[in-house]
């Protein structure tokens, strides 16, 4: 049998030593947030067979709350992939490549918990399947449901092949991990050779699907809007809305990226296969973003609030002085003003005050998707008076999110504990054989394997 | 094939809430417990309430204005727009409907529709007795549908449905006497009802009908005719 050829990667020692071991530390964190996964599941249980959405503080006329807040959330998050590996892949931007596998993971295990939100919310979950018995495209909810699964459908293909020739690697290298795991290896590997032009043929498949991806994510948030900027309510019923969320899931999934690498650089000691320097090129990338998201808003509401229509400025109001006020402004603070201070003057070479600012980032984009949806809802068009909204989140719907949440770093975590969560050929020296009997022709894979070394030599 | 369309004239509302009270016993609407109802869960396909009235004196002289308020019916509704499946629709006599059995409860519609006419099921219905000795034996249902008074199931969307089985009944008996079915053999239960014979109902597109008449008049109005929506409940403005 031909024996498998891996392209040579200096790092490959530190990027596989977190596969070797489950620590007990690692058991604690997993028991921890499977407890917490496990109250959630109760908590829906609970929604789901016996109290229904009357277990929620949803009302008449605040018809979405938290679950849609999470599922706007959700797929903002999987941005962070994409936006990394297809839009930068497209870009050439190099620096990227130890950090794709990080940033797709993200992507991967976020994706289903939006999906997931959905079905939370729903009054009829069991009828899930209505929507491809009788599914009309007239309905926003069917282009959501059509983009996202597209969306994660790519995204998990997208995310596969190019973890393809690393698993084959694992297969290869890994000799003393426990039987099923190697098991897993050799069947998920798909008897990847890393011979006769395998890589070339994987690195145009890449290629070809990254432009695919970065329309897809542009259509999926922007999607993801118009199931509220359809509608003629006031604060929703924007043009703006499309690319103003999707500006903040790139916002958001940028910022998660950089967390991401901070955690996994301490946790498995990957100081020199994650520099600080690609936390100065997410940096670069975050300062812009800020500065867009300021933009965004100013488009957003100077139009509102010069144009001064009465149902519209309700919404406003309840925005900048009524029941959202505190929210509001403490949003400011979070995604704007103290980021962009921390990016500017002290995020440079220093890891911490970048993870302190993309967490604020975080918790911020969250509360912008809260202020996006609930205000709306609280002041309809028609005698807002006699139908002002109140909405209280109870404890279940808090459960919930906690759940989906810590659900998400379960899946990331052990995800790391199996897999080389770096790409390893991506940032080898060469991707040519040395005894390569046929020597692989083509323009891209010489240029390819010249800037990979480049970078290498750059850091 | 007829228009439906209902006509409120302000002018003679005694804000007696009876077009309440009969839609209820009507349809079979699910009773809201006090605490449900404080938050906002209560359902009135039909409601009455009091106008926000500005700058009309102190007391004693004051002035009280009040609404009454069913579905629009809208021409162009923007609930259909977004049902993701088909389970509210438009019929051909105009009249925007329901379906409980395929409703999947997303509440797009909910938050699409600008009168906040549309409620959700957020608890299975109950009935204390003896209500629940009394309930409206009609019923529209047949496979894969339910509609109108049937017993709604938690999880899913309900709304004002111009008393659909009333409808449904009235086609059926003209059938079964073999012959024309005639607009007049129909009004829901609050037109029936109204105290001061505020309602008006018919079809609009007969240009004899009552209700094309009076929605030609000075006073003919309709809630929020900037949303394009076209409601076919029409109001007579108070005069």
């Amino acid at each position: 049998m031909n024996k498998a050829w891996h392209p040579k990667n200096e790092r490959e020692e530190i990027v596989l030593s977190p596969i070797h071991a489950v620590t007990n530390n690692d058991l604690w964190l997993w028991g921890i947030l499977a407890a917490i996964l496990l109250a959630g599941l109760v908590s829906w249980g609970i929604q789901f067979f016996v109290t229904g959405l009357s277990a929620t503080g949803l009302n008449r006329p605040v018809y979405w709350g938290l679950y849609i807040t999470n599922f706007v959330f959700f797929i903002g998050l999987a941005h962070s992939g994409t936006f990394i590996s297809a839009i930068l892949r497209l870009a050439g931007q190099g620096w990227r490549k130890p950090l794709t596998r990080a940033a797709e993971a993200i992507t991967l295990f976020s994706l289903p918990f939006g999906v997931t939100s959905i079905l939370i919310d729903m009054g009829r979950p069991d009828r899930v399947l209505n929507i491809f018995i009788y599914g009309r495209f007239q309905s926003p909810l069917l282009w959501d449901i059509t983009a996202v699964s597209l969306y994660l459908f790519s995204s998990v293909v997208f995310f596969y092949l190019s973890l393809l020739p690393d698993i084959a690697l694992c297969r290869d290298r890994l000799t003393e991990v426990p039987a099923w795991q190697h098991r897993m290896y050799e069947i998920l590997s798909l008897g990847w050779t890393g011979r006769n032009g395998q890589f070339e043929r994987l690195e145009k498949a890449l290629d070809g699907m990254a432009i695919f991806m970065t329309m897809l994510v542009i259509t999926v948030h922007t999607v993801v809007s118009w199931v509220f900027g359809m509608t003629i309510q006031p604060g929703w019923h924007t043009a703006l809305i499309g690319p103003f969320f999707l500006l903040g899931a790139i916002f958001s999934g940028t910022s998660a990226v950089v967390i991401v690498l901070a955690i996994l650089r301490k946790a498995y000691h990957m100081e020199n296969v994650l520099p600080v320097s690609l936390f100065n090129s997410l940096r670069k990338l975050l300062i812009t973003f800020t500065l867009g998201w300021l933009y965004m808003m100013i488009a957003e509401n100077l139009t509102t609030s010069y144009g001064n229509l009465p149902e519209e400025m309700r919404v406003l109001g309840q925005k900048t002085g009524g029941d959202f006020a505190i929210m509001f402004w403490a949003m400011w603070i979070l995604v704007f003003f103290v980021p962009l201070l921390i990016f500017i003057f002290k995020g440079k070479d220093n890891i911490p005050w970048m993870v302190g600012a993309t967490v604020m980032v975080n918790i911020g984009m969250w509360m912008e998707r809260f202020i996006v949806i609930v205000p709306t809802e609280t002041r309809p068009r028609l005698l807002y008076e006699l139908t002002k909204g109140v909405y209280r989140p109870t404890l279940i719907e808090w459960v919930i999110t906690a759940s989906l949440f810590s659900g998400l770093i379960l899946l990331y975590s052990m995800f790391t504990r199996f897999f080389p969560i770096v790409p390893l050929w991506e940032t080898a020296d060469s991707l040519e054989p040395e005894e390569n009997e046929k020597p692989v022709i083509g323009f891209r894979q010489h240029k390819f394997g010249a800037t990979s070394s480049a970078m290498l030599k750059g850091k | 094939m007829s228009k439906w369309s209902m006509v409120i004239d302000l002018d003679k509302c005694v804000a007696c809430q009876a077009c309440s009270i009969a839609c209820r016993f009507e349809n079979n609407t699910p009773v809201a417990a006090p605490d449900q109802s404080e938050m906002g869960r209560a359902i009135r396909w039909n409601d009455v309430f009091p106008l926000p009235v500005e700058g009309e004196g102190e007391y004693p002289n004051t002035k009280e204005r009040y609404i009454t308020r069913p579905c629009m019916h809208c021409e162009n509704p923007p609930c259909i727009k977004v049902c993701p499946v088909g389970a509210t629709y438009q019929d051909e006599e105009g009249i925007v409907r329901q379906n409980y059995a395929r409703c999947i409860g997303c509440r797009l519609c909910t938050v699409g529709c600008p009168y906040t006419v549309r409620y959700f099921n957020w608890s299975a219905p109950e009935w204390v007795s003896p209500l629940s000795e009394h309930l409206n034996p009609d019923r529209v249902e047949g496979s894969g549908v339910l509609e109108g008074p049937s017993i709604r199931p938690r999880g899913v969307v309900e709304k004002c449905t111009y008393c659909i089985h009333r409808l449904k009944k009235a086609h059926e008996q003209a059938d079964a006497e073999g012959r024309e079915f005639r607009a007049d053999e129909y009004v829901p239960a609050c037109v029936q009802t109204c105290t001061g014979k505020a309602r008006f109902f018919g079809d609009l597109d007969d240009p004899t009908s009552t209700v094309a008449q009076l929605s030609q008049k000075r006073r003919a109005f309709r809630l929020l005719e900037e949303a394009g929506t076209n409601p076919k409940t029409i109001y007579l403005q108070e005069g």
